[in-house]
């Protein structure tokens, strides 16, 4: 090669100065172009979306703020005729009962012992997930163990501490509803996670029990699941052992959740390339420690929204309990609405309408939980 | 087939006393009805650098995976540092930990830092103290030259600085013999005399290697035997000189042919 080539004159010679970042347009009303109006069929959209809350949103705030009454004793204060305006939401109703929404039949002389049963899950819930909280081991012990047991004592009574026996019969409302979520969510993880590791064994009789578990519990309804649980469990049972009333829809609830939570695990099982696994055996780990090391906290991670998503499917759905007698939240609304001194036309609106509100807060912050973590995850660790 | 891959063997200069770190006899295996590995008789030395070619798809991989047992044989022994590979877990888990392996993608743990990678195995596979196993890693970190990258995620990383963690996350595990699978293949041209020059500082210190590698220069620099692989046998077995020079099959010639140029 010879070197007289000329140079080329698409060659830069000297080194340019950075360039200002392009003008990206600010304020409102750029806002407002670029994502409201920015074509036509999004402007169409935009415009129709905007007429349904018109239409959608002053009844709502009507109803639920404005014509709303707040204060009252009776049902006088919620019929118009007595009233003597339009009432809307019944607020009042909802005060009046708020403590047998909460505790439902317990003792009123013992409501104390699920205020501190109430503290004592709020202490374990934050422990376990503020990912900043010091000694979350130690967290996952008092959650998993130490609360199980003191929630027993308090809750049920007993003799040697000296608090009275309260049959779970009388238990209800939130308590009751919190009650079968947390038992059905702390099961339903560790078991789901065995179903789908047995799933994927090689061991012929451990993953034919596990897919038959898991697709006969998939393939009923959950009513189906506790109504089975509520009237076969006790004959599968030699007949001098009797299994609480509160304690076979649990069963119910924690099955059916574990199947589900099995599938969403195995999807994120299914997810991790081989070359972890083999990464990992070449190391000599066994098989538990390369899954509690290696596997699941990935696969876990990859499954975040479906497991959340499985937590609030089983949050809502601890409302069938009612239908095998048991007094959660809806239960207690549902008796409460059919109250003659409260009876007026908005009760059931109303009582439905708080219901909701409760459902809704802890479905909201179960899903904006699990978005924080998320993105933590990701900041953490780029691949 | 197998006599002439046995007389080549024999003529190499094997020293029959030595008890060989690994002895496969006659080892067979079949994928359903493809058979990927046909009589294959190897010995490796204590201390000898063996380094495997072949084309794609001859069993090279199959063919050392089968020493720490990723993959199990049908026929024939295999003998790893004393220990015959059965299906008995206990033997299987006792190669693993005297065999490291590096792989062509690294297979490194994402969600664990690099020092986290490299002391996981060592706390407990071998039940090393916490301090001791971090302290042992950060050895090997500054023998391949990233102790620094430590508290990193691997995600963070170059593919070359990667493949050196795990090559150092192997070693942590003060393994007797080490298998490479393409270990260069998947990195950029600049970063792969990093990770050979590892590699060759590791063959300096007498480490027992089988290398899956095309890198030639790596194979006349370091190997003591060169084999060349094709459909799932042992075609030729010699050492570096000869190899290249004289090599004595067709498929041999036409394979170096394709390589070197
Ligand atoms: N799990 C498997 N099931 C069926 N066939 C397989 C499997 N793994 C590998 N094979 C086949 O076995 C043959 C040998 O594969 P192997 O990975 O050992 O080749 P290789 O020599 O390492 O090739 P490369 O240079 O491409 O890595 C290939 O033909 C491949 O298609
Ligand atoms: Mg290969």
């Amino acid at each position: 090669m010879s070197s007289s080539v000329e140079t080329p004159v698409f060659i830069q010679t000297k080194s340019h100065e950075a360039l200002p970042p392009p003008n990206l347009a600010r304020g409102p009303i750029a806002w407002m172009r670029e994502n409201l109006f920015p074509s036509i069929p999004n402007t169409i959209l935009t415009l129709v979306v905007f007429y349904l809350l018109y239409v959608a949103i002053p009844p709502l705030v009507k109803f639920l703020f404005i014509d709303a009454v707040w204060t009252g004793t009776d049902r006088d204060a919620c019929r118009a005729e007595t009233a003597g305006h339009p009432v809307g939401a019944c607020w009042a109703f909802v005060w009046d009962k708020i403590n047998y929404f909460i505790y439902g039949s317990y003792p009123i002389t013992e409501r104390w012992r699920v205020d501190v049963w109430f503290v004592l899950l709020a202490i374990g819930v934050v422990w376990l997930l503020w990912l900043k909280a010091p000694r979350r081991d130690v967290g996952a012990v008092y959650f998993f163990i130490v609360f199980p047991v003191l929630s027993f004592i308090l809750l049920l009574g007993s003799d040697w501490v000296g608090l009275d026996h309260v049959p779970t019969g009388l238990w209800g409302g939130i308590l009751v509803t919190l009650i079968v979520a947390t038992v059905g969510i702390v099961f339903s993880l560790p078991f789901g996670i065995l179903l789908a590791l047995g799933r994927r064994s090689r061991l012929p009789i451990i993953r034919m029990a596990s897919v038959i578990f898991i697709e006969f519990v998939r393939g009923v309804p959950l009513i189906t699941v506790l109504i089975m649980a509520n009237t076969m469990l006790p004959l599968f049972l030699p007949g001098d052992i009797t299994i609480d009333r509160l304690a076979r829809p649990l069963v119910g609830v924690a099955l059916f959740a574990s199947a589900y939570m099995a599938e969403v695990v195995r999807g994120g099982l299914q997810a991790m390339p081989k070359g972890q696994y083999e990464g990992a055996m070449s190391l000599g780990l066994k098989y538990w420690q390369m899954m509690v090391f290696i596997i699941l906290p990935q696969a876990l991670r990859i499954v975040i929204p479906g497991i959340v998503n499985t937590f609030i499917g089983l949050f809502k759905d601890t409302s069938l309990v009612a239908i095998v007698g048991i007094f959660d939240l809806v239960k207690t609304i549902e008796a409460s609405r059919i109250d003659p001194s409260w009876s007026a036309p908005t009760i059931g609106y109303t009582g439905y309408a708080f219901a909701a509100f409760f459902y809704f807060i802890f479905c909201w912050g179960m899903s904006r939980y699990s978005l924080g973590v998320e993105r933590r995850l990701a900041a953490g660790q780029n691949r | 087939m197998a006599t002439t891959a046995n007389a080549i063997q024999t003529s190499a200069t094997v020293d029959p006393r030595a008890e060989p770190a690994v002895q496969m006899l006659g080892v067979n295996k079949w994928y359903g009805e493809f058979h990927v590995l046909r009589d294959i008789n190897l010995n490796v030395r204590r201390g000898e650098r063996i380094v495997i070619c072949g084309p794609s798809g001859s069993g090279k991989s199959t063919m050392i995976r089968c020493i720490n047992r990723l993959e199990e044989h049908q026929q024939g022994r295999i003998i790893v540092d004393g220990t015959e590979l059965t299906n008995d877990l206990k033997r299987i888990d006792e190669v693993r930990r005297e065999v490291g392996m590096v792989f062509q993608h690294f297979n490194l743990f994402p969600h664990l830092t690099i020092l986290e990678n490299c002391t996981l195995a060592p706390i407990w596979v071998k039940k090393m103290p916490k301090k001791d196993a971090e302290e042992v890693a950060m050895k090997y970190l500054t023998r391949v030259k990233i102790p620094e990258q430590a508290n990193k995620y691997p995600g963070q990383l170059s593919g070359g600085q990667q493949q050196r963690v795990a090559i150092a996350r192997s070693l942590c595990m003060s393994p007797k013999i080490m298998l490479f699978d393409e270990p260069t293949s998947a990195l950029d041209p600049e970063m792969v005399k990093e990770v050979l020059d590892t590699m060759v500082g590791l063959a300096e210190e007498g480490m027992t290697m089988l290398c899956v590698t095309h890198e030639m220069g790596f194979a006349r620099q370091v190997a003591d035997r060169v084999i060349f692989m094709d459909a799932g046998q042992i075609v030729e077995m010699n050492t570096p000189d000869a190899f290249f020079k004289n090599p004595q099959h067709e498929r041999t010639k036409l394979f170096l042919s394709q390589i070197l140029h």
